[in-house]
């Protein structure tokens, strides 16, 4: 049953989960950087998929196992059907690079800064054989030009003579190259100014509406996901707090963590300020290692139960919700309505 | 509240020379502006418009091949008045952390990796002050629990701190000695939004309790908008509108500051949004007339050879824009000729 459901889907993840281990002397640390996350991708029809969270909340950790560069520890990971941590080298390097493409934070950092950059995609064209020798230029041509570029622009130049947000749409063109279904930007705009971070996500819903490219969209940054993205997952330690269409997700946001980052957004419009308190974790390893909920020591809605177990998922009001706020067992039917309706209790004090 | 920094139509260019081929980069070219005692200044704009390079003239940090060609800037420290300029290096360093103080673009690296917190914090202390081991303790202790930052910082390593509680000991770090005037360069460039805030609410409180003078810069105008209380904003090495935060926020009239804030996207409201066309001009040569004539949508014929004069539209708000100039039926001086 899972295996057929999965052999439908562009990508799905089951119960996905990544351990490290950290040595400390002679004993080791078990530290769970993704743990049990699960979603789908359809390949029906494309979108663009943002998994938003603070740094250090394993969003980096998960793209590389969707990539193929890292294996998974435990549960499922499929793309178009096959187990990623069961394909051969040469699986990947046929079919699998073809599919799936990363763009990486740092544009200046993924070329060479002493090789010209229209190098990057004759490469990439001959490794996977895409055109002939005789075509070459024009298809080069062809993808910048779909991501609003153009060949005469960039032929010859260096790096370092092309701006952030043109970097960095070089890097997504070179991804483009093989044709994948699937690209993963792993915080593609936080190196860009706030200016520039819109001609990226610009063209990311461009590629999607007129490629039939699905995106995933990797950011800490909340407001280019609500202005792109179709779903979105936010994360926190490992964990997927919250999931669910873009909408309601980020426009009613029902986690104690994701209201906090809605909130922590900052405005340009001088009457919405920051109300003035903010919890902070102060060391990233405690959060990761408690047995009961991660979010406990910043939220100001903690009960008693939040600091012994490990919250359960609930579907609540559009979207997937890991709280015990929304857990009826817990907190009752009535107040779990009241919480999904957004009436949430009298916050406590945060340490 | 007087001024406490007045900089007087400063230029200063990047000069190299290599193999025989001369370059100036025009990084700042002609900024005027007086910072006021007690007040958050912020300075925006996008990367490469020389943000940081102006810093460093005001901090008299500019080394070669940074040099100032022209203008002054000066500090007022109560009745005496010091040149920033034509400082000795000693007078520099006195001056430095005690009255001028600097929390550097990605400053959460700046810690030493193999020293407690309490240890870096007693170097820098003892360097400036003659205190011992137990004193600068107690007074960074003391210092860290009016901040809100826990006490059992003192006692780690870098390495066992999250990035943000990093960057707000060294914000702490910069502003224990209680410094006039504080410098503050993109402090949460890369930092995800709950850090962001946590540390400018720090410097809120800093400026607050101490009432300490901030220069902060960054492209976002978010950031400005939560802390600054006037705004410069800067475009290819020149001041291109400055005015209370509100006013440049709601009331822009550069189309530059415009498509700045409009560019950015809203929460409330998933519209189409578009960035702003080109890029900014390289400063080895900019383009003549108004730096931004390339980019501008509204650009007349006088653009493209004409450079703006600052106009006050009243005494807090100034810009250099033609379109604004026409408006107010303001003659340019060189048209006069």
């Amino acid at each position: 049953m899972m295996q057929k459901n999965a052999e439908s889907q562009l990508l799905y993840a089951e119960n996905v989960t990544k351990i490290f281990h950290i040595r400390n002397g002679l004993s080791s640390i078990k530290f769970h950087a993704v743990d049990d996350v699960s979603f789908t991708m359809s390949t029906d029809r494309p979108e663009i998929f943002s998994i938003a969270g603070e740094s250090g909340s394993g969003k980096t950790t998960l793209a590389r196992m969707l990539l193929g560069m890292e294996k998974s520890s435990s549960g499922v990971l499929t793309y178009k059907g096959r187990d990623l941590n069961r394909l051969s080298k040469q699986d990947k390097r046929r079919w699998f690079y073809k599919e799936v493409q990363p763009v990486f934070q740092d544009p200046f950092a993924a070329f060479n800064p002493l090789n010209r950059i229209d190098r990057y995609l004759y490469e990439t064209v001959k490794n996977f054989q895409m055109t002939s020798k005789s075509e070459m230029d024009r298809y080069v041509d062809h993808v910048l030009q779909e991501v609003g570029l153009s060949l005469a622009e960039i032929k010859g130049r260096y790096p370092n003579e092309l701006s952030g947000g043109q970097a960095q749409r070089v890097a997504v063109a070179r991804a483009l190259i093989t044709r994948p279904s699937l690209i993963v930007a792993d915080e593609p705009v936080s190196m860009l100014d706030a200016s520039l971070r819109m001609s990226v996500v610009n063209m990311f819903r461009r590629l999607k509406e007129q490629q039939g490219v699905s995106i995933i969209y990797i950011t800490h940054d909340l407001a280019t996901a609500f202005y792109s993205a179709d779903r979105i997952a936010v994360m926190l330690r490992g964990w997927i707090v919250e999931m669910g269409p873009v909408e309601n997700v980020l426009g009613r946001p029902l986690h104690p963590y994701t209201r906090n980052l809605k909130e922590s957004i900052p405005r340009a419009d001088p009457d919405k300020k920051w109300p003035r308190t903010s919890g902070l974790a102060v060391t990233d390893i405690d959060e990761y290692r408690l047995t009961s909920c991660r979010f406990v020591s910043r939220c100001p809605y903690a009960m008693d139960i939040c600091r012994q177990q490990i919250p359960g998922v609930h579907q609540v009001d559009g979207r997937a919700v890991k709280c015990f706020l929304y857990d009826p067992k817990v907190v009752g039917e009535e107040n779990a309505a009241r919480h999904a309706a957004g009436l949430l209790p009298t916050p406590s004090k945060v340490q | 509240m007087g001024n406490l920094v007045e900089v007087e139509n400063l230029r200063a260019y990047y000069i190299t020379q290599a193999y025989g081929v001369k370059r100036t980069v025009r990084a700042v070219d002609g900024i005027s502006m007086t910072i006021r005692e007690g007040e958050i200044y912020g300075i925006a704009g996008e990367s490469g418009c020389g943000k940081s390079t102006l810093l460093r003239v005001l901090m008299a940090a500019h080394k070669p091949p940074l040099t100032v060609v022209e203008g002054t800037v000066k500090y007022v420290f109560g009745e005496m008045v010091v040149n920033a300029l034509e400082m000795s290096e000693q007078e520099i360093s006195d001056l430095r952390w005690k009255e001028i103080s600097y929390v550097p673009q990605g400053s959460m690296h700046v810690l030493n990796p193999v020293r407690r917190i309490q240890d870096q914090f007693h170097d820098f202390i003892s360097a400036h002050r003659q205190v011992s081991k137990r004193e600068s303790r107690e007074m960074t202790r003391k210092y860290l629990t009016e901040l809100g930052l826990p006490e059992s910082v003192l006692t780690a390593y870098p390495h066992q701190l999250s990035g943000g509680m990093r960057q707000r000991v060294t914000i702490a770090l910069a502003t224990i000695l209680w410094p006039r005037l504080i410098f503050v360069d993109e402090p949460t460039t890369a930092l995800d939004v709950v850090v962001q805030r946590g540390v400018i609410q720090l410097l809120k409180d800093v400026q607050e309790r101490e009432g300490s003078t901030i220069v902060l810069i960054t492209h976002d105008l978010g950031v400005h908008a939560n802390l600054a209380e006037r705004i410069a904003v800067l475009y290819a090495g020149q001041i291109v509108e400055e005015a209370d935060a509100r006013t440049i926020l709601k009331t822009p009239r550069h189309p530059y500051t415009h498509y700045l804030i409009h560019s950015l996207p809203d929460l409330d409201e998933r519209v189409e949004r578009e960035s702003i066309p080109g890029r900014p001009p390289a400063l080895d040569n900019p383009p003549s007339g108004c730096r931004f004539h390339p980019r501008c949508p509204l650009a007349i014929e006088k653009c493209k050879n004409l450079e703006p004069q600052m106009v006050y539209l009243n005494s807090n708000h100034r810009v250099a824009c033609h379109l604004v100039t026409e408006e107010i039926g303001l003659v340019h001086d060189a048209e006069k000729r």
